[in-house]
This record gives structure tokens, sequence and C-alpha cells, in this order.
């Protein structure tokens, strides 16, 4: 288990080194972020005196070692915008982005988990067909789409909700909804097909063979078996609680860490952008990490592999 | 012999493509019959229906009567009951029937609750004597093992125990060994043999290898496109075969003595559920074939004592195209 662990732990820091180094060349590629910064008509010494003031003058490679070394001594560089720490900005913006995903991933588990298992109790009941164009629609429309189109109803039309902003938990209901109905659509689809799939099973009719009663065989039989492949969508969706909505908090203007990130690129401010993708590889790597660890715990064909791996 | 389970005039219909064609069996009490046919002919079928285990979809006809008490479209709290309880049945592939999250132990446990209300320390004390019972070794701990750590025979053993569980009167083992090599074919054979003689316990064994159904049974019957085309007691089946079909099967086993010879084949195939032939389902490929036998399906008729075939021309013993010797 020890070294199931450790394994999976060198992979994690692994993903994160790479992508951090994606970030890091791919910023620097895409154009020069001092005369970003300092504007198309800025004098060219001054753009000059930018340069070196944050090390732009020299070679990626250099800029990239000196970038790692002070990952490793916990710098994680300043905002070429206002010069503050890029982490604090950051996490300041970490609370607004969670009062909208943690509520949106919560609809997604109660609304999409139930809906998927009924669904596929009651296969091609009416339902299960009504559900499943739901969850059709829900998945296809992009969010962006879905978030317009509430503020349209909601906010235009019927003058119930407002728009924008985050002045109070009114402003929170429609972005909200927006992550969480898609988010449900794609659980719901996916939980319906693991059931499917585990209702098939020969163990599922051997287990009716034996007395058990319907609600009996759902429970104690078909659920614990249909977790394991939902534990890795959930997992996905644990994993984006940070970055998850660059998109809706641009459209409802939600001040979070995807609004962050998205003036942040616009305005190369380098050392924001790449500490906000770290944070999010960091947290995707944490979440895969758990999936890995449940379902050791869900699936003992699994804890017998490792348990052989870790004795090998 | 008392009868215990009485099938008649059993139908079974997947989105109106029949699977059962009218299905008459009689089990008696501790009486040993096996149902052999090809795979598709309604062997399993017949039992899933008898025990409400297809799925909704499953259009069903007829009668199934358990002591007389009539089991299709009984409410499922009174099939649940049956079910493990009075009639147990074991399947084809005991790795992948029995639940791969949860330890034996637990699984038999849950039998052990169900009918005879026995929990925890109880339960566990019986789960073990049972896996004891079926062969399995050191069986206090293997209670705690799960399905993927049992070899196949073992986990075949496993689910017998767990049909054991209940005290059945009649166990349904669908194609048991199938999956097994030989040699823990004969082991498992052996197993329900004895099991059977000590619990006084029914028995039908479903398989397609007449030669595996003629080592357990008193009685076969032999199904062919949803019917019972012969049934006989086993030595009769074996010396005096009077429908054409089961003198096909049996001319395709091999011989134990005397010289080889090519094995016979039933030329043709199984006609398609909604291409059956307006008479005897076996006539295109039988070579004793008659205009008669494409007008009505032919009702079983008595050869001997507990011997009847569905052939028009059953009663006459040399008339049809002798077994190939």
């Amino acid at each position: 288990m020890v070294r199931f662990l450790l394994s999976r732990l060198l992979r994690a820091a692994v993903t994160i080194v790479l992508v951090v180094t994606f970030a890091f060349v791919v910023l620097r590629l895409s154009g020069d972020p001092a005369q970003i910064i300092m504007g198309a008509d800025a004098p060219p010494e001054a753009v000059d005196a930018f340069r070196t003031a944050w090390g732009l003058d020299q070679p990626v490679w250099v800029q990239y070692f000196h970038y790692f070394g002070a990952i490793a001594s916990g710098d994680l560089g300043r905002s070429m915008r206002d010069g503050r720490e890029a982490i604090v900005l950051v996490a300041e913006r970490i609370p607004a982005t969670l009062a909208l995903t943690v509520p949106a991933l919560l609809i997604k588990l109660l609304l999409g988990i139930p809906a998927g298992i009924y669904a596929a109790l009651h296969r091609n009941s009416a339902v299960d067909r009504a559900l499943m164009v739901a969850a059709v629609a829900g998945f296809t429309v992009p969010s962006f789409v879905l978030g317009l189109l509430l503020v349209l109803v909601f906010a235009v039309q019927l003058g119930w909700l407002p728009s924008g902003g985050q002045e109070s938990w009114r402003h929170a209901i429609l972005p909200v909804a927006t992550l969480g109905i898609g988010g449900a659509a794609v659980l719901a689809r996916f939980t319906r097909s693991a059931m499917l799939e585990v209702l098939g099973q020969p163990y599922i009719r051997t287990a009716s063979a034996k007395g058990l009663t319907w609600r009996a065989v759902v429970w104690s039989h078909a659920l614990p078996n249909a977790a394991i492949p939902t534990v890795t969508i959930v997992g996905f969706m644990v994993g984006s609680l940070i970055a998850g909505a660059v998109v809706v908090e641009s459209v409802f203007s939600w001040p979070g860490v995807g609004r962050l990130m998205v003036v942040a690129v616009a305005n190369r401010d380098l050392a924001v952008v790449q500490c906000i993708l770290l944070l999010v590889a960091a947290t995707m790597v944490v979440a895969n990490l758990t999936v890995d660890v449940l379902y050791g715990v869900l699936d003992p064909r699994l804890r017998t592999g490792i348990r052989r791996a870790g004795a090998g | 012999m008392s009868g215990l389970v009485a099938i008649t005039g059993l139908t079974v219909a997947f989105s109106g493509q029949p699977a059962l064609r009218g299905v008459d069996l009689a089990v008696g009490r501790g009486e040993a019959v096996g149902l052999v046919g090809e795979s598709g002919c309604g062997k399993s079928v017949t039992w899933l229906a008898a025990l409400g285990l297809l799925p909704s979809r499953a259009e069903i006809g007829g009668s199934v009567r358990l002591e007389g008490e009539e089991l299709i479209g009984a409410p499922p709290a009174r099939l649940e009951r049956v079910r493990g309880g009075r009639i147990a049945m074991i399947f084809q592939d005991p790795a992948s029937s029995l639940n791969p999250v949860h330890r034996v132990g637990r699984q038999i446990a849950e039998a052990l609750s169900l009918h005879r209300g026995l929990e925890g320390a109880s339960a566990r004390a019986e789960a073990r004597r049972l896996l004891d019972l079926v062969g399995i070794p050191d069986a206090s701990r293997r209670l705690d093992a799960y399905p993927h750590e049992f070899s196949g025979g073992q986990n075949q053993r496993v689910m017998i125990a767990m049909a054991l569980a209940g005290r059945p009167e009649l166990l349904v083992a669908d194609e048991p060994t199938t999956a097994l090599d030989v040699t823990i074919q004969a082991q498992i054979l052996d197993l329900l043999h004895s099991l059977r003689r000590e619990f006084g316990m029914a028995l039908v064994l479903i398989s397609h290898d007449l030669g595996v159904v003629s080592e357990t049974c008193e009685r076969v019957a032999v199904m062919y496109a949803g019917r019972i085309v012969e049934e006989a007691p086993t030595e009769r089946i074996f010396a005096d075969p009077r429908h054409p079909y089961t003198r096909g099967l049996l001319g395709a086993l091999p011989p134990l003595a005397g010289p080889k010879r090519r094995l016979a084949s039933i030329p043709g195939g199984v006609p398609e559920p909604w291409a059956m032939p307006p008479g005897c389902a076996f006539a295109p490929r039988c070579a004793a074939h008659r205009p008669e036998c494409d007008r009505a399906a032919p009702h079983p008729l008595p050869v001997a004592p507990g011997h009847r075939a569905a052939c028009l021309r059953a009663t006459e013993p040399a008339a049809a195209e002798p077994v190939p010797a």
C-alpha cells in the first residue's frame, strides 16, 4: 500500500512539473509580456527597463530554472501588474470560486446520481427517456449558452434574480445552477450506464435467485459495483472545483479564480497565470490520487493487485 | 414418486418472438432430471421463467406449480421465499455469478439470514460448515476471501454452498460444469450427486452434454426449439431413443468402446424463432421427414411407461433412421 502510494505520488509530481513547464513555455512564446503590459505605444527604454526588472531579457531556460528554484523555496512570484504576491492574489479569489463550485458539486451529486440510478432501474420508461433527453441537452449545451439562457429567463424576462455580480447569495443562484445542471446531466448519464452494465451481470441474477428482494439486490449488490466507475467521474468533478468555473465566472462577472485567470492571461501576468495553473494541476492530481485510493476501497480485486504489487 | 414441480404449457416470448413453445415437465421429490439440448433451445429460460428471474419484458404463459402452488404470476414476496428457500439455482459461469465486491462468507450468510433467520456468529458458523461440506479446504479462513481469490471450480463449490444454505427441495444446476476443466467437472458432478443423496434434494441438471446428464440423472428430457421432444428414463434414452433429434444427439457422441467412427452431425441448423416451420420444428433437418410432419407440431406420444416422444413415428421403433453404429 505504501509502495502504491509512493509510486502514485511520484507520478503526481511528474504531472505537476509537466503542466507547469508547459504553461511556462507557452506563455513566453505567445507574445511579449513586457510590450503587452506596458502598452503598444510605451517608449522602448521603458519596455527594456521592464524586461530587465522582471528578468525577461534572459534566455528562456535561465528564466525557467530561476522559476523552479523560486517555487522550491515557496516563492510563486509576483504579479507584474501591481507587484503583489501571485499566491495572495489567487488565494483571495478561492473562496468566491468555491462558493460557486461546492454548491454546484452538491447539485451534481444529489441530482445526477439518483437520476441516473432511477433511469437505469426504469429503463426505457417515459421517465428514463425524459431524463436522458434532458441529460443529453444538459451536457451538449455549452455552459455559456446555458448561463445566458438562464439570465435571459430569470434575470431579463422574469426579473427574479440578478444577472451578474457578487453582492448577495441571490447572485450565486444562476451561476451555481448553470454549473450544477450541466454536471448533473453528465453524471446522470454516466451513472445510468454504469448501473445498466452492472444490472446485466450474472451475480445480479444470482442475488435474485437467492431470494433477495429487488430493493436489496439493488442496494447491496448493484450499487457497490456501479460506484466503482462512477467514482472516476466524481473525482474529476472534485478535481475541477478550482478551475471548473472559468467560463461561468466570466458570464456572470463573478470575481473568482477563473475570472482572475482570464484577465491575467489577457494581460500576460505570467506569475499569476502560472500560480493558478499550478494550483489547478495540484487539485486535479490530489483528486485523482483520492480516486485511486477509493478504487482500492471499493474493489477488492484491485486491493489484492496492490498487495501483490507491494509484495513483489 | 410424489410430484414436486409440475410445469404445464409453459410459454415464453421476448418481444413477440417465442422462446418456449409449450413446455411440460414434472420433477418428483428427490428426483434427478436432466434437461438436454443445444444452446438457445430454452433449457435455462424454462427455469428462469419458473422462478420469475426473466426480465419483465418477457411474456410468460402457462403454469408452473410447486406442490400445487402456482408460481407464474405469483406476487414477488411469495417468489422470494421460493427462490433459494425451496428452489435454488446455480449457473454456468461461477466466477461472474458471485458478486466481486463481497466476501463469499457474506454472500452465503445472506441466504442463511433470508431463509433460516441465522445472523452474526451462528450464520458464520453455518456458512463455514457449508463451505466444509462442499469441499473447500480451510473453510473458516476462506469465508473472508473474495470470489476472485478462488478458482473456477471452487467458486462453483461456493455457489453450491450458497444454494444449500436455504435447504432447498430442488436444486436447478444450469450448465454447472460447462466453464470448468474436465477433471473439475467430474468433481463438481460427484459433489452434486452425493449432496443430493445426503439431503434427498431433487436436482435438475441443465446441460448440452448427454454424457454429463447420463451419469447424474435418473430421467432425461430432451429439448428442441422451445419444446420437450423426448422424455424417458436415462437408460431408455440411450437404449431406445425414439425422436430423430435424440438419435442425432446420441450419434454425435463419441463411442467409448469399439472401433473409432466418424461422429454424425445433424444437417442444417435450429430454426430461428421468427421462422418456425408450421409443423414439427425438427422436420426440415429430419431424415425421416414425411408430408404430415408439416401439418401441426406433433404431440408427445407415449412409447413406454415414463417414455414419451413428440414424433409422429415415435411408436414405430424400426421405422426411423437407425442410430449410426
